[in-house]
């Protein structure tokens, strides 16, 4: 009776503990994937730091409960509210295009599921956090806080004006789409620092704007497309 | 046998209500190419219901009246039933690239939608086969019934909700229940569940629920989302649901092509949302030019850099952004063109005061008119054409405008728009820019190839682009550029971060300073569009660039079939953005189409007892393929070629479905009478029928052109007069060789008639999405030629079959 009580309760646990195995495996299978794809935006892979970021933050707990399954799938997912969480190598790509360094403090216009913070808090001094839609706000805040992202600082509010106190900023992310960049974030961007903003529809990232300010106040930006892809056959 | 016809008046006004209706809330909460899928799943319903109809017809035969009404009734609730499920589908389009399980929610949508059809398709039927004797009646009453539901939903559009609108049409098909229930001897159930369902309505019960649910990743709805943000203003009509929004807490800030370098943010703003996507914005404006600084700085505001004081045309005046835009720049005089009266009162009346009465200002005049009609009716005299933005980013990024027909960006519109330029002046029309770019290389293509139609063989002296990191604004001029202008472009260029994509005379290294592309790709496109290998460009770019006409007006078509597989394996590595996946929507639909068509209308109809003789499949079966093929051909390709005189979509697809329905039943009820004077012995009137089709049909390719540019400045009445005149002839013919055919079989081998109707409502379905798949490939000449070889193929087929 004893061993029978002892399978049922193993048998029972079972997922649990398979649970955790399969998502380390899933987030390792997901790493790999989007190495092969570094490539894509330059002839650099991504950095080993950033790429070991995305191997340890646990996708599965941004999601809605209904997503966990596909958390480790490479691409975006909706998270309620009309948005979604990145698709992973979008945040990889992204996250390198930063340049992160463990003393920089980040401004994210677009908090979303808290995902890409969680990325970057991994990589940055601090990260500040800004969210225009209440319930994504509040929810975002209380996950980075229970999974232990001391580093992030989250606020509901209008990211068109940065985050005038903590600014300036080594480097800005803008993850919800806009009409033009605003200037108050360039203002708020250091001299020498980098500002991505992925354009684009909600489940198809167009591009990548990455703007740079030079150290005499000069912005340049570069549209990060599809490099492999050149529109022109017999160019390749 | 009156309230008989009556009663088929009812449902089929009501069944083609019901499928404009649908097409309108679709655009509505998802997007307009499901249009199409509405399309087919009407006639889908049709073809159904008569092999349904063939399979049971002992048993229907003996409770016709019952079978009727109960099929008007059921056809009554289901128009709200399906309504209700289908918006709680959890179908979302955008995901389609990353889950294939959205394919399945699109086909679960199909099939709900199918069920009213089928009930509405059942009535019909039921009457034509049971009361066969008197067909020419109910077919001119199904006609006429279905010719004025066009009409009705249409005008209903304008003065209520679509779920008011929904409510009123559900009436018809009741009334036309009751109506043949009356003719009942014993009529109680009936009787109670036509009073229940009533009731209900009355109470409002099923109003409760049909509120629309808009996609969720639609501009509006995520406007909505924000903080503190709250719906202003909505209104409904034909033209479109217009939503303004506010949001005092995260205000709105739209500025497309904005300078990085600006120093001036633009003031408060209300959002305003076409079809709960497409926003635009209304500027908050008092008097004062400092507070809309920052309209000096958009890549629009290029055009103002080099003329002085310009009477100015906008074609889409919107909510009179490029309006105050231009008065921003000292324009003399401004006609500011919109179609849609909506849009118009919102800047003129509702929020007037908001927008500083910029409508009233001396030097504005607004007109609702539609911008291809105004410019053929226009004088000309301006020195400066502006055509802004008309929809949004996302919409336009993803190819959701695929399908979409535009006649403003052909190159007939630009040859005209270059005609009403006074000399030096410039026609100015501002565009998104994606990655690679499409529009943008589109666009140049399209303005080069007007100027070389127009005699100019220096095109390249004419024409000047200029891009930000998200839009390009094209400058054509009617003369040179002067070396002074293009050192304003440059320098207006050099001090607001934005590049010249192309200028005459330019360097390379010029082009790509700012905002760097991997390559250079607009100048080099530019280049070689304006050299001689401009065919090997087109050829070898991977997206269509090729400039849009009038006989093939898709501007966002920029699909290619050799992309495909290469995008497809990109999609994971950031790639998905390059999807144009409109178009593979419409592929999709197709496909469903013809499996639906298969399973719900040819294979039921293997049940039926095959007691036709020898023979009967090959001499029939495909004459009513091709006849079912060619006539929506030549339907769907006359409503598009409409919409360019018509002005709008919906007056198109009204007056040309009313049209093709009218005249092809009249001359279905004279084809007997037709047949029996045909004066040539031995000669078949389907040949004769066939004849006049290509020859009126060949005419009409060769004049509607040219008709259309005499007549479009008619006002609304009169062109719709025009159009049936016009269509009336070929619809006449149209409608003949369907029931000559279906007599002949009547006679020979009437077991195979529910297979006639079976194949032919088959390649109607298939037919409405191809003809459209058809035109954007090759144009609507192309559709129309290929649906004269099938009917010329259908009339040999015939002749053939009748010597045996």
């Amino acid at each position: 009776m004893k061993r029978l009580l002892l399978a049922c309760a193993l048998v029972l646990a079972a997922p649990a503990f398979a649970d955790e195995t399969d998502y380390a495996a899933l987030r390792a299978d997901l790493v790999d994937e989007v190495r092969v794809y570094a490539g894509y935006a330059g002839d650099e892979p991504f950095s080993d730091a950033v790429l070991e970021v995305v191997g340890s933050v646990e996708r599965h707990k941004f999601v809605p409960p209904g997503q966990v399954r596909y958390a480790y799938e490479n691409r975006p997912l909706p998270i309620g509210h009309g948005q979604t969480i990145s698709q992973p190598y979008i945040v990889a790509l992204m996250t390198d295009l930063l340049v992160p360094d463990e003393d920089d403090v980040v401004l994210e216009v677009g908090t979303g599921s808290g995902y890409q913070a969680a990325v970057l808090a991994g990589l940055v001094d601090h990260v500040y956090s800004i969210e225009i839609v209440e319930a994504l706000a509040t929810s975002a805040g209380e996950r980075l806080q229970r999974l232990g992202y001391d580093n992030v600082t989250t606020k509901l509010g209008d990211g068109y004006y940065g985050w005038e106190e903590h600014a300036p900023f080594d480097s800005i992310i803008v993850t919800a789409a806009a009409s033009h960049v605003p200037p108050p974030l360039i203002e708020q961007l250091k001299p020498g620092g980098r500002m991505v903003i992925p354009v684009g529809g909600r489940f198809m990232t167009q591009l990548l704007l990455l703007l740079e300010k030079g150290d005499d106040g000069e912005i340049v930006t570069r549209q990060i497309g599809a490099v492999r892809f050149v529109p022109l056959t017999g160019e390749h | 046998m009156r309230r008989l016809l009556l009663a088929t008046l009812l449902v089929s006004a009501a069944a083609i209500g019901y499928e404009i209706l649908l097409m309108r809330v679709l655009s509505i909460v998802q997007w307009h190419h499901f249009a199409y899928m509405i399309i087919s799943l009407a006639l889908l319903g049709y073809g159904a219901s008569g092999t349904f109809i063939a399979v049971l017809r002992g048993r229907l035969e003996k409770n016709f009246e019952t079978a009727f009404a109960a099929s008007a009734l059921l056809f009554s609730v289901a128009m709200v039933a399906c309504f209700i499920v289908a918006q709680r589908v959890p179908f979302n389009a955008l995901e389609i690239v990353w889950d294939r399980g959205q394919f399945l929610n699109l086909t679960v949508i199909y099939l709900v939608f199918f069920v009213p059809f089928f009930f509405a398709a059942c009535c019909i039927g039921l009457a034509f086969t049971c009361r066969g004797e008197d067909a020419g009646r109910i077919y001119f009453f199904d006609l006429f019934g279905a010719g004025l539901g066009a009409v009705l939903i249409i005008a209903l559009l304008f003065v209520v909700s679509p779920q008011t609108a929904l409510v009123l049409l559900v009436l018809l098909p009741l009334a036309g229940s009751v109506l043949v229930t009356t003719m009942l001897g014993s009529r109680l159930r009936l009787g109670i569940a036509q009073l229940a369902w009533l009731a209900l309505l009355a109470l409002g019960v099923p109003q409760a629920h049909l509120e629309l649910h808009i996609s969720e990743y639609k501009g509006l709805s995520q406007a909505l989302q924000v903080i503190d943000s709250r719906l202003l203003e909505q209104s409904s009509s034909p033209l479109g649901y217009i939503a303004v929004v506010d949001s005092p807490t995260v205000p709105i800030r739209h500025a497309p092509g904005l300078s990085f370098g600006t120093r001036h943010i633009p003031p408060e703003q209300l959002a305003v949302f076409t079809d709960g996507d497409g926003m635009s914005a209304i500027t908050r404006y008092g008097g004062d030019p400092a507070a809309v600084a920052y309209l000096g700085d958009l890549t629009a505001a290029l055009p103002f850099q080099l003329l002085e004081g310009p009477a100015v045309l906008i074609l889409g005046a919107g909510t009179g952004s490029d309006v105050l835009l231009a008065l921003y720049h000292g324009a003399s005089r401004v006609d500011a063109v919109e179609l849609n009266p909506q849009m118009t009162k919102l800047v003129s009346q509702t929020f007037a005061d908001f927008a500083g009465h910029i409508y009233e200002d001396d030097r504005v005049t607004v007109h609702t008119d539609e911008a291809r009609g105004f410019v053929a009716r226009s004088r000309g005299g301006y020195d400066l054409i502006q055509i802004g933005l008309l929809d949004s980013f996302g919409a336009s990024g993803a190819g959701v405008q695929a399908l979409n027909e535009s006649y403003i960006y052909t190159v007939e519109a630009l040859r005209k728009y270059l005609d009403d330029l006074d000399t030096g002046g410039l026609l100015a029309i501002t565009r998104w820019i994606k990655m690679p770019p499409r529009d943008s290389v589109k666009l140049i293509a399209t303005a080069i190839e007007a100027l070389r139609q127009s005699g100019v063989s220096t095109p390249g002296r004419r024409i000047a682009m200029i891009r930000s990191w998200n839009t390009s604004t094209l400058l054509v001029k009617n003369g040179e550029f002067t070396s002074t202008e293009i050192e304003h472009i440059r320098e207006f260029s050099r001090t607001r971060s934005f590049d010249t994509a192309y200028l005459p005379g330019m360097q390379p290294a010029e082009a790509n300073r700012f905002n760097r592309f991997a390559e250079p790709y607009i100048y080099e496109a530019a280049i070689a569009l304006l050299g001689d290998s401009a065919g090997e460009f087109f050829e070898r770019y991977k997206f269509h660039v090729e400039p849009a006409t009038d006989n093939r007006p898709y501007f966002f078509h920029f699909f290619r079939w050799r992309t495909l597989p290469e995008v497809m394996a990109l999609r994971k590595a950031g790639g998905a953005g390059l999807i144009e996946w409109g178009y593979l929507v419409l592929v999709a639909t197709l496909a469903q189409a013809a499996i639906l068509g298969l399973v719900l209308i040819l294979l039921p109809l293997s049940l039926v007892r095959h007691d036709w003789p020898a023979g009967t499949g090959r001499d029939f079966g495909f004459y009513f393929l091709l006849l079912g093929l060619a006539f929506l051909f030549v339907e769907m390709a006359f409503i598009q070629k409409f919409i360019l005189f018509l002005s709008n979509p919906l007056y198109s697809v009204a007056v040309v479905l009313s049209g093709f329905l009218l005249f092809a039943g009249l001359g279905s009820a004279s084809s007997e009478r037709f047949a029996e004077r045909v004066p040539w012995p031995g000669v078949s009137p389907v040949v004769v029928a066939v004849a006049a089709i290509a020859a009126l049909a060949l005419v009409y390719v060769m004049v509607l052109p040219v008709v259309f540019a005499r007549f479009i400045g008619l006002g609304d009445a009169a062109k719709i007069v025009l159009s049936l005149a016009l269509i009336a002839p070929l619809a006449f013919f149209m409608g003949m060789p369907f029931p000559v055919g279906l007599r002949r079989l009547s006679a020979i081998a009437p077991g195979f008639v529910p297979w006639a109707w079976g194949i032919n409502g088959f390649a109607s379905v298939v037919s409405a999405v191809l003809a459209t798949l058809l035109a954007i490939e090759f144009g609507f000449n192309a559709v129309i030629l290929l649906a004269l070889l099938l009917y010329a193929l259908a009339a040999w087929d015939e002749s053939v079959s009748r010597s045996r």
